[in-house]
């Protein structure tokens, strides 16, 4: 009781204090209305007919013109396709290994070794996707690649890893995976380890195996931070990681059909196509659906587990 | 239990070195070709074990060295720029918003949450910065657009001032008539060094990796970024050599190691990285752990 009135009482004395709050956000204030809310309201970019000359607020309206026009053409079901596809593989297979290696730390003895697998797990993490492209490169390159080397001292006959979509999915995948697990890995094994070590305690004098224990102690301690993570994933449904699709496959022309995601055609469309009016439109449905994909994640959580939920 | 039960523990072990070894042979690869003779390169293409080892492909950027020099320059400039701005422009949003004496806290929070949730995407983003704000081809390019605040970090600032700044200690300045400015200075960030550290180390490193603002607003050389730099290696392996005078015009496309030569810039561009890394270890993984759980 006192300690609200002490607040109350505060609230009316000090405007002063509250106009020096008030002037500490300002900057923050402006910048997300200019770089954050202004290219919200910019979205009606998708119902006009841009025209650099008379701006984002001049050019002419026109309907629904431009998402005709991008679901005339093939594109939008490719980038669809390829953005959901993959983010299903990698929330899926992300997760599932980042899990398991959490687990296993977890039962690992020694700091020493502990503390060294975390540093070096976490090093890919640490890298640029342009470096990351340079490394990609090292190993599939058609001349020189460490692969097609391999593969040719081994008798079989280089392959040309840049040219052929069919090994793409894989390729893609398995970077995502090795750029991706250290952090995911050490994020779930801080979870990990804040499980109560006396329920792991009863379940070994209850008899209960390795297994079991995993499966009854470890797993539900881990239930709200996998929810969470694959909430957050699944709100990111129609977002791809930009740099993965267009660096590492080296802007190849002839697999973009499995690695043309929503962001690199939105990219590609703006400043190599300058076809404004096809990027504004699937830059406009890759907002607004993901905007629905979050609430309804959100919400679907907030039914099964109330405590998981974002919001 | 495994934890007690030694071949667990070795085969623990073993599966954890296997891991570590597939997360960092990659980086082996690039080292190692880098350090390779040209010739050998051409023969034997990449390889963790050259036959032949190099220093050419160095000696080679050593000559065009300027340019390399200028992208660090201005990837020094624009992280440690954009680092300050972004931390100062963070702190003095996520502390007014941990102080129960705000009016509408929960509304600015709501403000800065949207913000996570909903976003215009490239199209508008790039048209208001280069339309109005005529942002291209200038170094600001760089600093401002998308990296200088976050979200994110906002949150996650004002739900560690919440927990771990007891209201008895501002409270208690104020009364000795301290300003909120010199609260927030001298009382609160003192008290929150570790979490600083960290913030400064993630933004730090998101600027030091940026490569898609050079890539959207910047097209004229004199303000790539190391970044940038590789960014058009990856294409044109001329590109170092170009528009050059003196010693570096002398070395033409055909005396160039290209093979070699894309290695050893990869390289150059990740060392500051990986040597700075290991003594932060302990932050950037409190960083994720923090990112974890929700603000």
């Amino acid at each position: 009781m006192a300690k609200t009135k002490a607040v109350v009482k505060h609230r009316k004395g000090s405007w002063k204090m509250i106009l020096a709050l008030f002037s500490m956000m300002i900057p923050g204030i402006v910048y997300l209305i200019i770089n954050n809310y202004i290219p919200m309201a910019g979205l009606v970019i998708a119902f006009k007919s841009f025209n650099y000359s008379k701006g984002i607020w001049g050019s002419d309206w026109t309907g629904l013109s431009n998402f005709t026009y991008l679901f005339k053409t093939q594109d939008a079901a490719k980038i669809m396709r390829n953005t959901i596809g993959y983010n299903l593989v990698f929330i899926l297979l992300g997760n599932v290994f980042a899990v398991a290696v959490a687990i296993m730390l977890n039962f690992l003895r020694g700091k020493m070794n502990k503390k060294i697998y975390q540093t070096l797990i976490l090093i890919p993490y640490l890298i640029s996707m342009v470096v990351v492209s340079y490394i990609v490169y090292g190993f599939l390159s058609q001349d020189s690649g460490f692969l097609n080397n391999l593969i040719v001292s081994l008798g079989g006959e280089p392959i040309s890893w840049y040219t052929q979509e069919k090994y793409w999915p894989f390729i893609l995948t398995i970077v995502n995976l090795w750029k991706g697990f250290g952090y995911s890995s050490i994020l779930y094994y801080a979870t990990v380890i804040g499980i109560d070590s006396s329920l792991y305690e009863a379940a070994g004098i209850d008899g209960a195996s390795v297994w079991k224990q995993i499966w009854h102690v470890t797993l539900p301690g881990l239930k709200g931070t996998i929810i969470t993570m694959v909430l957050l994933a699944m709100g990111r449904m129609f977002y791809s990681d930009f740099g993965l699709f267009y660096q590492v496959p080296m802007r190849s022309g002839l697999i973009s059909g499995v690695t043309d995601t929503i962001d690199v055609f939105v990219y590609k469309a703006l400043t190599q196509l300058n076809d404004v009016g096809r990027a504004a439109a699937a830059g406009f449905l890759q907002s607004v659906l993901g905007f629905i994909m979050v609430l309804a994640a959100n919400l679907i959580v907030r039914k099964v587990d109330k405590d998981s939920a974002l919001f | 239990m495994v934890s007690k039960n030694k071949t667990g523990q070795i085969v623990l072990n073993f599966v954890f070195v296997l891991l570590c070894v597939a997360a960092v042979a990659p980086f082996l690869l690039l080292v190692s070709s880098s350090l390779t003779e040209e010739a050998t390169l051409m023969r034997d293409g990449y390889s963790f074990f050259p036959k032949v080892f190099s220093g050419q492909s160095y000696v080679y950027l050593m000559k065009s060295a300027e340019k390399i020099v200028r992208g660090y320059g201005i990837t020094l400039f624009v992280t440690v720029i954009g680092t300050l701005g972004s931390c100062i422009m963070t702190i003095m949003f996520a502390y007014p918003l941990s102080r129960k004496e705000l009016p509408c806290r929960y509304g600015f929070s709501f403000f800065v949450f949207f913000t996570m949730l909903f976003n215009g995407g490239l199209v508008p983003t790039y048209m208001m910065w280069t339309q109005t704000f005529h942002i291209k081809n200038t170094v600001w390019a760089l600093i401002i657009p998308g990296l200088l605040m976050n979200g994110f970090y906002i949150i996650m600032m004002r739900s560690f001032f919440t927990a771990n700044i007891p209201d008895e200690i501002v409270e208690a300045a104020r009364i000795d008539g301290a300003g909120e400015y010199r609260i927030l200075g001298q009382i609160v960030l003192p008290l929150s060094k570790p979490m600083l550290a960290t913030m400064v180390l993630m933004i730090g490193l998101n600027y030091w990796n940026d490569w898609t603002n050079s890539l959207y607003y910047i097209t004229e050389e004199k303000l790539y970024s190391i970044q940038a730099i590789l960014n058009t290696i990856i294409s044109n392996i001329q590109f170092l050599s170009s528009g050059q005078s003196s010693a570096a015009s002398a070395m033409n496309a055909a005396d160039m190691p290209s093979v070699g030569i894309r290695m050893a810039i990869a390289v150059v561009g990740i060392i500051p990285v990986l040597c700075i890394y290991p003594f932060f270890q302990k932050y950037f993984v409190k960083g994720i752990v923090v990112g974890g759980v929700k603000g």
